[in-house]
Formats: structure tokens, sequence, C-alpha cells
């Protein structure tokens, strides 16, 4: 019994010694991005994070746009309601599937890279040897990409809800054959720009800030070895998804729930 | 060669969780010529060098360098005091992102504002001197080990330190590569007026070129001398050592119990 | 650090594609006009009943939307529903004074919007006036209620 508790208490321990670890790591990273050569250095990571996740991103938009509309179609046209399609489309896509299944994607596609891609660089000593040369590897190598990654996944999330309500489009106008104006109309009348689309940015906002964070800490401070390489990747997907999740829970109930 | 030591380490203690990796370790560096620290596999050479350039922090005692304790300085400081060193990883540690030339310049481009064409200039030098001004535009990926290594040295100088670290350079080197290696850590050290501090167990490639070799197990210096002086020591641990025998007072057996109840004890599983 | 022009040019259309993309939620899908504020005037409204009629909804004439609600709040001199209508300026002095305003029902669950028809007034609207003659929104219950104590009464 003592020993149990014994072994809670520790693992209390640590898990507070590891986030003030990753908080201590992410102020010191924040800071560094005034240079002309940081600027540089940004520029390089958001087309490695951002442009290249943009197929897969706009790609899965598409289809659950369109999945929506087809979804959505033959439930509300049992009730007649089938000019609310644009409506359901939207509001779902802007407040709930846009921001966290691009946070998602971006966990899987641009996240376990840059886990990969740091670590290797710890496991072949590039981080020591930058510091070394008198270059602090969190300004250069990590605050780059935390800043590509927090503009990045927003961008990608906007994308994710355009070509998403284009696809409901697609599905519910012209191919389902429902009527043009009301896809719209239904839409304007009932998504607010700011409780909807702003809230929406905001869940993404905070998403890419903890899927980069999770990302970049999870390689600066893995066991430079091969096994460490993987099982960092895997860790930075898992807890990524998971923060996805739950901070989703929270952010909805505190913004569309009443609370707060 | 002045009287104080350019790099003095005093006392230094370290453990790594509960393993103690050094329990009291003095060394004097003095500047200007090539000091040899040697000792066995795992016997924490790397760490040592990570403890003199500031990467570690020690749990007792203190490094000196060129007077000023490197562990009490403020992060900038520290920063600069690094510029005045080098140090060569084991495996060359270049960036993969940037190509041979870049890699020499990265130093260059972060700590001057030369312009860009002494910068080239600087950097073709610093490759002429290491033999591969052909490869500029190569990318580490596609060099060999050695060639890496060679890379990685003309980055190390090209701040023109004075204090330059090599961990393990002749470790997976062809003989070849490795008569390079060693015939460039010594004219480099000669031409530029350098400290060296050659950390490896390659004894017969280092005491080649070192003036004075510390050899360092079980977390102490165990002995300390010229190279000639050491070959004749009389100590069996450093004679097993220097000489590379396989059994001696380091024996050949990790512990166990003994082998013939090991064997006869049948009690399943291993 | 060597620049490649494909990179710059491939961030700068995905940065750019990201705030048209912004531009096209805000204008196309929550409807927000770019017109400038002030080409709007306001009349005002009070209903027995809004129903479930939210500010931002659409005021319509024969169809074309000329406006939007701009505030609902509750009067209470008379405890009913005082609505702020914006409309547009084309049409300030030009409504009859006994215009109606209705709060009907885009199809049977669609959205609620503000109807107004004119009446024949020589007398017009002008900025902050109020409109008489309101119909409030049609409530199910009500309106099954009075069907059902009509079969009643049959």
């Amino acid at each position: 019994m003592m020993s149990r508790v014994l072994r809670l208490g520790r693992f209390g321990c640590e898990l507070f010694e590891a986030l003030g670890r990753a908080g201590i790591f992410l102020a010191q990273s924040a800071v560094g991005l005034p240079s002309r050569e940081g600027w540089y250095l940004w520029l390089r990571q958001m087309h490695f994070v951002g442009v290249l996740s943009l197929a897969i991103v706009l790609v899965s938009g598409l289809f659950i746009g369109m999945v929506l509309a087809l979804q959505g179609y033959t439930i509300l046209v049992d009730f007649g309601a089938e000019q609310a399609l644009g409506q359901m489309v939207a509001l779902s896509l802007l407040r709930e599937l846009a921001p966290v299944v691009a946070a998602l994607l971006f966990a899987g596609r641009a996240g376990s890279a840059l886990t990969a891609e740091i670590g290797l660089m710890k496991a072949t000593e590039q981080l020591s040897s930058m510091e070394m040369i008198g270059v602090d590897p969190l300004r250069r190598v990590v605050a780059p990409r935390l800043w590509a990654g927090f503009v990045a996944l927003p961008l990608l999330t906007v994308g994710f809800s355009v070509v998403g309500i284009y696809g409901g489009y697609l599905v519910g106008v012209d191919w389902l054959g429902g009527f043009a104006g009301s896809y719209w109309g239904n839409m304007q009348a009932s998504v607010e720009f700011v409780a909807d689309v702003g809230n929406g940015m905001v869940k993404s906002l905070v998403f890419a800030l903890v899927v980069t964070w999770i990302a970049v800490f999870q390689g600066y401070d893995l066991v430079p070895t091969s096994e460490g390489i993987s099982r960092a990747t895997t860790r930075t997907v898992v807890y990524s998804s998971l923060a996805v999740l739950g901070l989703d829970f929270v952010l909805t109930a505190v913004m569309f729930g009443g609370l707060a | 060669m002045s009287d104080t030591p350019f790099v003095a380490v005093e006392g230094l203690h370290f453990a790594r969780g509960d393993k103690d990796i050094f329990r009291g370790v003095d060394l004097a560096i003095p500047r200007g010529g090539i000091t040899a620290i040697m000792g066995p596999s795992g016997s924490g050479k790397t760490t040592l060098l990570k403890l003199v350039g500031g990467q570690l922090t020690p749990d007792a005692g203190r490094v000196l360098f060129d007077g000023r304790d490197v562990h009490r300085q403020s992060r900038k400081a520290l920063f600069a005091m690094r510029r005045r060193m080098g140090m060569l990883f084991q495996s060359g540690a270049l960036f993969s992102d940037l190509d041979v030339f870049e890699n020499v310049a990265f130093p260059l481009r972060v700590h001057t504002d030369l312009p860009g064409a002494m910068v080239r200039d600087l950097v073709l030098m610093k490759l002429e001197a290491v033999g591969l001004r052909g490869a500029r535009d190569m990318l580490p990926a596609e060099l060999s080990g050695g060639m890496a290594r060679r890379v990685a040295l003309a980055r190390a100088i090209a701040l023109d330190p004075e204090l330059i670290l090599y961990d393990e350079p002749f470790v997976g080197q062809d003989p070849i590569s490795m008569g390079v290696l060693v015939q460039l850590i010594k004219r480099l050290n000669q031409a530029l007026g350098l400290t060296s501090v050659i950390v490896s167990h390659d004894i017969k490639e280092t005491l080649t070129i070192a003036d004075y070799v510390y050899v360092i197990a079980d977390g102490q210096v165990m002995a300390h001398g010229t190279p000639q002086g050491l070959d004749v020591d009389r100590d069996p641990r450093v004679s097993q050592f220097v000489h590379g025998e396989p059994d001696g007072p380091v024996p050949f057996h990790y512990p166990a119990v003994d082998y013939f109840t090991d064997i006869l004890s049948s009690g399943g599983g291993r | 650090m060597k620049r490649s022009k494909t990179m710059e040019l491939g961030v700068g259309l995905f940065m750019l594609a990201g705030i048209l993309g912004l531009v096209f939620l805000g204008l196309r899908v929550s409807g927000l006009t770019l017109e400038a504020p002030g080409e709007t005037f306001r009349l005002e409204a009070n209903f027995a009943n809004i129903g479930g009629l939210k500010p931002r909804a659409r005021v319509t004439m024969a169809g074309v939307t000329v406006g939007r609600v701009a505030a609902i709040d509750l009067d209470t001199d008379w405890y009913d529903a005082r609505v702020v209508l914006e409309l547009d300026a084309d049409l300030e002095d030009q409504l009859p004074r006994d215009t109606t305003a209705a709060i009907l029902t885009a199809g049977l669950l669609g959205e609620q919007y503000v109807g107004l028809s004119v009446g024949g007034d020589p007398e017009t609207l002008a900025d902050g006036d109020s409109l008489r003659d309101t119909q409030s929104a049609i409530v199910l219950e009500e309106l099954i209620q009075q069907f059902v104590s009509n079969m009643v009464s049959d």
C-alpha cells in the first residue's frame, strides 16, 4: 500500500517536472525570431509544415464536407428541412470539424516529422555542435518551427473549412439537386462571423500551439537513439491527438456551451 | 608555454543517475600543446568534453577556461566563451540541411557581419586546409565518414578558436583517412598555434601526436605523463591499456557468478 | 543561406490563400458585407412575440433583402419585444407610414426573418420612426391550440 502511494507520488513529481521543463522550453524558444535570418528560417519551416501539409488537409476537407452533406441531406429530408443543409455543413465545419480534424492531420503529417527531424539532429550531435559554435539551438532550430506551426495550422484550418463547405455544395446542390440559394442563404443567416468563424480560429490557434509545442519538445527531449526517436514520434501523435480532443471539449464548453 | 594552464579541471565530480562518472578529476591543459585524454570505452571521455564546453554542469568541482569558471558564466558570456572553442564531434555533426560550404560558413555568418566575398574567401581557405575545397557543393549525406570529419574540422576552425576539443577523431576510420586526420591535427596545431585536447582510445595514433597524456579510468585520473613516460609505466593497469592487452587488471569477463555453477544450475529460463 | 524562389513563392501563395479563405468565410459564409455603415437608416417595430427571431436576421420586402435586424430588446412599457431594423438608405423617406412588418419563417423549419409590406399612406417613414402595424411570429403550439379548440366548438 505504502509503496503504491510512493509510486504515485513519484509519478506526480515526474509529471510536474516534465511539465515544468516543457514550460521553460516553450518560454525560451518563443522569444527567438527577431533577425532577418530568423525570418528566413521561419519561412522555410512554413514551407515544410504548411505548404507541404496543404494537399492532405484540403483533400480531407473536401471529403468531409461531401460526407457531411450526404449524411445531413438524408436526415434533413425526413423533416422536410433540406434547405438547412448549408447551415448544418458550415456550422459543423467551422465550429468543430475543421479545427479538430485539421489539427489531428497536422499532428500526423507535420508534428511527427518535426519530432523526428529535431530528434535526428540531437542524435547526430547537430544540436550539441550548434551549441558549441555558440548558437542557441532553441532559437535557431526550435523557435522557427514553433512559430511556423502556430501560423500554419490556422491557415490550413481556413482552407479545410472553405473546401469542406464547397464539397457540401457539390453534393447537396450539384448532385442531390438542392437549391443553391437556400444553401448559401441559410448559411449566411445562421453563421456569425465572430461567434462561429472567430471561435473556430481561436480553437485552431490553441491547437496549433499545443501540437507544435508537443512535437518540438518531444524531439528536443528524447533519448538520442533510433528507438528513442521512434518512441518520441509515436508519443507526439498520441499526446497531440489526446490534447486536441480534450482541449476541444473544454473550449467548446466555454465557447458554445454557455459556461463562463 | 605559460605556467597557468589554459584549461584547468579541478576536483570534478559528475554523476548520471545513480552512476558516478567522475569522482574527483584534476587536469591541467597547457596552452599551445596537444593533450590527449585516454581511457577505456565508457569511462566518460565525451562527458568530460561536454563539461569543459559548458554543456553539462558538474556536481562538484570546477572547470577554468583561461582563468574563468565555465559554469559560473551567464548564458550570454558562456556563448561568447564558446566562440573561442571549437569542438569536433565524433560523428562530425554537420548540419544535414546545409551543404559543405554553408556548414563551414555557418559560424562566420552567425557571429560576424563579414561581406559575402570575404566569407567565401575564408571558407575556401579553411576547406583548402583540410583538402576539401573541391567538395564544397556536396551535402553531408554524400560525404564519407573521414571527409565529414574533415569538413567538421574546417567548421571548428572557421572562427580561429584558441582551443579545439576532439571527440574520438579516429574512430571508425580506414588507415588512410586516419593518417590524414593525424597529420591534419598535428599540422593545424602547429600552424594556428592552437591548444588541442584529444579524447580517444586509439592509443597508437594518439600517442604519436600528443605532447601530454592523461589516462582516465573508474572516474579518476589513473596516470599522466608524456607518451614516452607512459610507455614504460610499471602500473599494470596503465600498461594493460597502453599496450592493449586483452586481460589484466581490467578483466575480460563482465562480473558474473562462477561459470560451472551457472552452467549446472538448470532452473529453467535463462 | 541559399534562398529558393519557388519556396518563397509557395509560402507566399499559401498565406495569401489562407487570408482569401478567411475573407470567403466572412463574406460568403457569414454574410458580412463590405458596405460602409452609414448607408442605412433605422426603424423600430414592436412585436407581441418574436418567436425565434435573432439579431442579424434578414429584413425583406417582396422577397428581396433590404436590411437586417440590428437589435432586439424588451420594451418594459408594454412588455413586448422592440426590434430595431436597419434598412438600406435608398428606402429612407420612401416607405409609406402604414407599412406593416411581419415575422415570417423560411420553410417549415428554416430561419425566421422580418417581411415588410407597403401600405398606401402618402406620408413616409424617416430614420427612428416606428412601425405601428406588426404581425407576430407564428408559434406552432398556439396554432395547434387554436385548431383544436375550433374542432371542439364545431
